[in-house]
């Protein structure tokens, strides 16, 4: 979260690190970092915000859903708890830990549209496995089973597997920050 | 569209310290079967420690404690969707090996268990599966990182429910941090002489003024009002041991500590989850101890 926030500052945002719906008035974006998605939907339940962010998503507020918290946007999670919820607003499948477990997370090169290459952390990764033809595919990856998406935008809503607050290439915050 | 078909690296670093980073903020729960893995995924837990007995028991049990059967650990990995923590012995490679072929997400080289080698820790470079250590004083974080940790966990005295160790290891790292990190660069040879610790690591320290992993507390948190303590001193996140399922409401326990975790700053909040909590494990004075885990690992 922290990362995500200098990151953010860096690229000529002003950051809130929201822990409360009363945070959330006033923001142009939101970041959903990552972690462990059940963790998250925990406290996303305790604090009220769940609801919050799902009327500011709907009334177009740009979010930006890394790792877990692609997971907490798509509209579809395989592999999840039987339980687990979904704001529902990227029409992605993502499977958790699609990737495979820690062992097998990497960290290779992404070329985004617009960008360039970036380097790509991927850790306990969720893989984007079906998607509607209707999102914006702006990175794929390759992990040996055909292209898969790695950075999608859907209207106001993005969503990216691997984590770009991880290494010192501020272009893909830029991006996000630059469509606000 | 555009593709890239650059070979990817495992076990690079920043891999192994990236799992560490997204785990902060959070609680890491001791579970000794899937039924309290459930419980604490339920809870919010960010990851599980799965192991036979919690530090409470063994120090009750005596006798040399191990690995855990890789049974119990795959059963925990089938119970819950969030990381599984395993422990191995204090320079106990083949204990290591075991558990990366598990699949285990991070491995505790830790001195809960009964050290294997006297001399040397697992050299953890070796491996692709990150690990966790223990650590009293900058110097032992340091070690433990040159040897190839990840993360960094102050060792408090597990099993006690007494926070007092865990407040101690953590304000000595942080004294000696603020030390180094104010020192002449020509004091530093002499500093990290004395911290016994690589001389590259005590530069970056001295540059940085922090660690370069990720520092979490473990050792004798077992109240909402703990976590809040330790976090305030600095810990990243916290590990719970024996404080969870050894006390009356384990369920309420989980849930209260993820909270004042979350919301560590804000006494509100954790006076609420401290309310009408039950009791906590029973506790233990560490001048009454008869083994103290926090010497062992060199």
């Amino acid at each position: 979260m922290s990362e995500h926030g200098q990151m953010l500052s860096d690229v000529g945002a002003d950051v809130v690190l929201v822990r409360s719906v009363e945070q959330l008035t006033g923001l142009d974006g939101l970041v959903l970092p990552g972690g462990e998605s059940t963790a998250i939907a925990h406290l996303l339940e305790t604090s009220g915000l769940r609801p919050a962010i799902d009327r500011s998503i709907a009334d177009g507020l740009s979010v930006f859903g890394t790792c877990a918290g692609l997971i907490l946007l798509s509209s579809k999670i395989l592999d999840g708890r039987s339980d687990q919820w979904s704001f529902s607003a990227l029409p992605v499948s993502v499977r958790r830990n699609g990737y495979g477990r820690q062992i097998a997370s990497f960290e290779t090169t992404v070329a985004v549209q617009g960008v360039g290459e970036v380097p790509g952390v991927f850790i306990r990764a969720p893989k984007i496995e079906a998607w509607s033809q209707e999102i914006e595919v702006l990175a794929e990856h390759d992990h040996g089973d055909g292209e898969h998406p790695v950075l999608v935008r859907y209207e106001n809503v993005w969503g990216c597997s691997f984590h770009p607050e991880l290494t010192g290439d501020r272009r893909v915050h830029g991006l996000f920050v630059d469509s606000l | 569209m555009t593709s890239t078909s650059d070979p990817s690296t495992t076990g690079s670093a920043l891999v192994k310290r990236g799992l560490a980073d997204m785990l902060r903020g959070g609680v890491i729960m001791d579970v000794v079967n899937p039924e309290q893995a459930k419980i604490a995924e339920d809870a919010g837990a960010v990851a599980v420690m799965a192991l036979e007995r919690v530090p409470s028991d063994i120090r009750r049990d005596g006798g040399v404690a191990r690995m855990s059967d890789p049974q119990m650990i795959q059963e925990i990995q089938a119970m819950v969707t969030i990381p599984v923590m395993a422990k191995a012995r204090i320079g106990h490679f083949a204990e290591a090996q075991i558990l990366q072929s598990l699949d285990v997400d991070y491995i505790d080289e830790s001195e809960v268990l009964t050290p294997a080698d006297e001399e040397n820790h697992i050299d953890k470079w070796s491996f692709t599966v990150p690990f966790v250590c223990g650590a009293t004083n900058l110097g032992e974080a340091l070690r433990r990182i040159g040897e190839g940790a990840c993360l960094i966990r102050s060792k408090g005295e597990a099993g006690t429910g007494n926070v007092v160790e865990a407040v101690r290891h953590l304000r000595t790292i942080n004294a000696q941090m603020r030390r180094l990190h104010s020192a002449d660069a020509s004091e530093i040879f002499s500093l990290a002489k004395d911290l016994q610790a690589p001389l590259a690591l005590v530069q970056e320290v001295a540059a940085t003024g922090k660690l370069p992993v990720p520092l979490f507390c473990a050792g004798g948190i077992s109240t909402p009002a703990d976590a809040s303590l330790v976090l305030q001193l600095g810990a990243e996140a916290v590990f719970v041991g024996s404080g969870i399922f050894k006390s009356e409401d384990p369920v309420r326990m989980a849930n209260a500590i993820v909270e004042a975790t979350t919301h560590f700053r804000d006494a509100a909040v954790v006076a609420k989850v401290s309310t009408g909590l039950g009791a906590a494990m029973a506790g233990a004075e560490t001048s009454s101890l008869e083994v103290r885990l926090a010497e062992r690992g060199w």
